[in-house]
This record gives C-alpha cells, structure tokens and sequence, in this order.
C-alpha cells in the first residue's frame, strides 16, 4: 500500500504538479494559511521549505502540520544544514505521528547565503545518508542501531541539478541518491529544456520520477540577482532578455507567460513526469501560472 | 603548519591593560613561517605598542621581549624560569597550543594570546595560506583523490558536491574551488573514479571525543602521571 496520496500518484501515469511555500518570518500564519488553501486543491502536493537560502522562517514542520490541517498533501523539506541525526530523526518521527508522509532530503543551503551567518554549520549528513537513514528507520531500528517503537513509513524524495555547469559529479550524486532510496526528484530550477531533455535520456533508465523545477520569475533584476546569488540557479540569458524587454510593471506577468510555456511544451512533449513550480514568495500567482499552462481541469 | 593572525593592537591594548610588565614570547615554529608570532613580529608588536602607548599617553607598561624554539613543548620553556619572574603578564604570540602549554608550565602568572589561531595549512603563494586539514581523525584523503572534502567542502559532506556549485566555485564564497569538482576531476584523471560511486557513511564522531589524546605506548613511562 502506498505511504501518501502522493506516492500514489508517482506510480501512475499522470502528469505530476507540485509547488512550494515558504512559510513566513514570524508566528503569524495567516497569509501562509491563505495561500495553502488557494493551492491545496490544484496542485498533487506542497512542499513547505525548510528555512530556504538558510533565512531564519517558520518551520517546515509546522507548516505541512498547517498542510495538513487544512486537507491538503504536504511534502515535508529537510535539510541538514540545522539539524544533526538526534534531531532530524526525532523531526521525522513527529512528522509521521502528525500523518506526514511525503520527505525531500536535501544537504540544505550553505549558512553564508543566508541571513544568519555566523551561526554553526551542522552538516552531521549529507542528503545521501540522510535518505539512507530514513530508509533505516524505515527498518525499525534508528541510526545507532536501537529499536524503534513503531517505524515510520515515508514516500522520499530529493533534487537533482539538471543544468549544472559541470554536470558529471552531479549524476553520480544522482545515482547514489537513487540508491539511497530517493523515489522522486524535483529538480533546481529548469530554464533551458534541451538540459532537461538531455538530462532525462539519462535519468529514464532508473525507476524515480522526475518533477521540473519551474522558477516564476518577476523581471530581468530578479533572474540576474538569481543567477549571481541563488545556489544552484542558472538563468539564460535568451530568458534575461525577455523579460528585459517588457514595459514597467508587466514583468511578472511576462514571468507567468514563461513558467507556462515551459510547463506546457514539458508535458506536451512528455520531457519528465511532471513539474514543480517555486513562485518564491508569490505563491498567489500559481493557479495563474497552472491556468496559462493548461493544468487547471486536470487538477481539479 | 599551524597558522594564525596577529589579533589587532588595539585588542591587544586591552587584553594587557592590567599589567605593568608584560613579556612578548615569540614562537620559533608554525608562527614565524606564517609571519604571524615569530622574533621579528614581536620585536614589530613590541614598537607598535610603545608607539601607542605614547600616543595615548597612558604609557605604564615596561616589556621584555622573548622568542622560543617551540612553545607546545615544556622542555623549550624552561629556558624562561627567570624571566618570567620579571614580568606581571606573558603575551604569547604562539599558537592556541603555545598559550595553553606556557600557561601550563608557568602556573603563577597571566598568560594572554596575542594571535587567533586560524588553521592547519600551506602557504599557497607569498602571503596566502590555505587551509588543508580539519585534524578530523579518521584521514580519507585516499578516497577522495587526496583532496579533504572535510577541509575544503563549506559543507563537508561525503558523497558529493551539493547543487550549489557554479563555474567549478562554491556557493559560499566565488573565489573557493568547489572542493568536490576538485575530486571529481583528479579521480578522473587517476581512473578511479568508482571512488566517487561509493556510499560513505556519516562521519563517526567518536573517533575525535575532545580533548583528544595520544598515546604512543612505547614511549609512556610506566605510572607517569599525564595529567
């Protein structure tokens, strides 16, 4: 029996979507609440990230708890860049008491992109052991090998980075994470699909499933910044132009207009098996974005 | 080696305000190569203080100055039984190892750092020096193609570079080579790239439960008490 609704949904054939939400500085959760229950309904699951580009938030956990509440399929983050063995085990074992189900292991930003740089750099794990250690758990027994009472069950995931300009060390990561027991991907953020392409004439040969990542851009400032100070983010430059050359004010709508095209001509040529879209702190404009690309009636 | 910077005058300043006669002890290894505590920058720390000290006008404070060969080794310290008798404070400028060791030896008298102790490195080029080792404990440089993924890794994770790097440079800071594309490329070009396919565990660390000790046994005489 599947672990989640989602992991259902990975062993079929539909075309997969998930988003992300970055829950807010602060204990107000008002307008995370909002964008939850805008969201919750059209897309498969939500990712809640955990403390992205090591900025300070709300929890990942308290907020797919939030997911949760609300009906809807959350996708718990960790890194494990906060947090060493005692305490991601203890996460998870909360998490799934509280009926989550879905995890992306990821090693976590470094703390010198964030907003908290003198803190310490954990780092106990990387995402590879931290897969295998939930796999462990999985198994019964917790890291030093002592018996669990009651072993949680999750659907794991992780990401991969497609359009890294030295690709090779990546795709061995890849692999070892597939073998770690990495069920899904959703990879960095996706803006020049013939990476893409090349990327899954390789990753179809093994059993996961792979979710694009689609950044919603909102102007020419934006991706520059991105590509100067996001881990990981690599914008062409045909993209840059584009969204240059809008007049004042529209760039977020040319921003909608891109991330649609991308996941329309995704699904249409069937690149990967789904997408996964960050609106990094627009989370409103999504079910904007899923209606120009053509996603609504499937998801709803 | 060991290498460090000389902490800034003023803090310097500070640190000794108390005491009327303070010894400079210089150290004659990993601190003189670095230029950071040897002869010739205490005799420097040693003009620039008097220098403020008359510019301040506050000027209490008599020093001596001192270098020895090693000062992480007691037997390099005896030579200073007297002067120490002189003083009112010692400013070591040896490494967090000397500080502690001349502390140790001389039970009676303040014994302040001059220098932060940064790391274990190598001079790159004139003037710059890289750290290669985090003394970790459990050496893997033969996996990883003699590049410490511990040291060099902002992250010092095991199996692989995160997806932060870009052109080869690390998410941190772009002037750092992604430590991880340095071993990919040097198992490439040794053919053992299957190195970089292997599952590393977690790092155990016991191995390094602190302070660590070692124990040569050979050479402990029997009942000796090592503190």
């Amino acid at each position: 029996m599947a672990n989640s609704l989602f992991e259902e949904k990975l062993s079929s054939n539909e075309f997969l979507v998930t988003t992300e939400i970055g829950p807010p500085k602060g204990a107000d959760v008002s307008e995370m609440i909002h964008h939850i229950d805008l969201l919750k309904d059209k897309v498969d699951a939500i990712n809640v990230t955990d403390h992205q580009s090591s900025v300070m938030r709300f929890p990942s956990l308290g907020g797919c708890l939030l997911v949760k509440e609300c009906g809807g399929e959350p996708i718990l983050q960790v890194t494990c860049r906060d947090r060493n063995r005692l305490a991601i085990q203890a996460d998870l074992l909360l998490a799934y008491s509280r009926g989550i189900r879905n995890v992306l292991c990821l090693t976590g930003d470094s703390i010198d992109v964030g907003d908290h740089k003198e803190a310490k750099p954990v780092f106990d794990l990387d995402s590879v052991q931290l897969l295998k250690m939930v796999r462990q758990m999985e198994s019964g027994k917790d890291m030093g090998g002592n018996e669990l009472k009651g072993a949680p069950h999750f659907c794991l995931g992780s990401s991969v980075h497609p359009e890294a300009d030295f690709i090779e060390p990546q795709l061995i990561k890849f692999e070892k994470k597939v073998a770690a027991g990495a069920q899904f991907f959703q990879t960095q953020g996706i803006f020049d699909l013939a990476s893409l392409r090349r990327f899954m004439q390789y990753a179809s040969q093994f059993p996961v499933k792979i979710l694009a990542g689609i950044i919603v851009l909102a102007s020419a400032r934006m991706a520059r910044y991105m590509n100067d100070s996001v881990p990981g983010i690599i914008v062409t430059q045909a993209i840059i132009d584009e969204l240059a050359n809008v007049e004042k004010g529209k760039g977020l709508q040319k921003g909608i207009e891109i991330a649609a095209r991308l996941i329309k001509t995704i699904r249409e040529e069937n690149l990967c098996h789904g997408v996964h879209i960050m609106a990094v702190g627009n989370e409103k404009i999504v079910p904007d974005i899923l209606e120009a690309a053509q996603l609504v009636s499937v998801h709803q | 080696m060991i290498v460090a910077e000389q902490k800034p005058v003023e803090e310097i300043r500070q640190v000794i305000a108390p005491y009327e006669r303070v010894l400079l002890l210089g150290c004659g290894t990993c601190v003189t190569v670095c230029g950071a505590g040897g002869e010739h920058e205490v005799s420097f720390l040693h003009s620039a203080l008097q220098v403020a000290q008359a510019r301040s006008g506050d000027g209490i404070h008599s020093f001596l100055e001192y270098t020895v060969k090693r000062q992480c080794d007691f037997e390099f310290l005896d030579l200073l039984t007297d002067k120490v008798k002189e003083v009112d404070a010692i400013l070591s400028l040896g490494c967090g190892i000397g500080v502690q060791v001349v502390a140790e030896r001389f039970s009676d008298i303040p014994v302040l750092p001059g220098v932060n102790t940064s790391f274990m490195g190598m001079a790159k080029e004139w003037g710059v020096w890289d750290e290669r080792c985090a003394a970790c404990g459990d050496c893997r440089l033969a996996d990883t193609a003699g590049i410490c993924p511990i040291t060099r890794c902002t992250k010092g994770i095991l199996n692989g570079p995160c997806a932060g790097t870009k052109n080869g440079k690390c998410e941190a800071n772009k002037d750092m080579d992604c430590a991880w594309i340095l071993i990919y490329k040097r198992l490439e070009r040794l053919q053992q790239l299957e190195k970089m396919r292997r599952y590393y565990p977690p790092r155990n660390f016991r191995v390094i439960p602190r302070p660590r000790r070692i124990v040569k046994k050979a050479d402990v005489k029997v009942g000796k008490d090592n503190g």
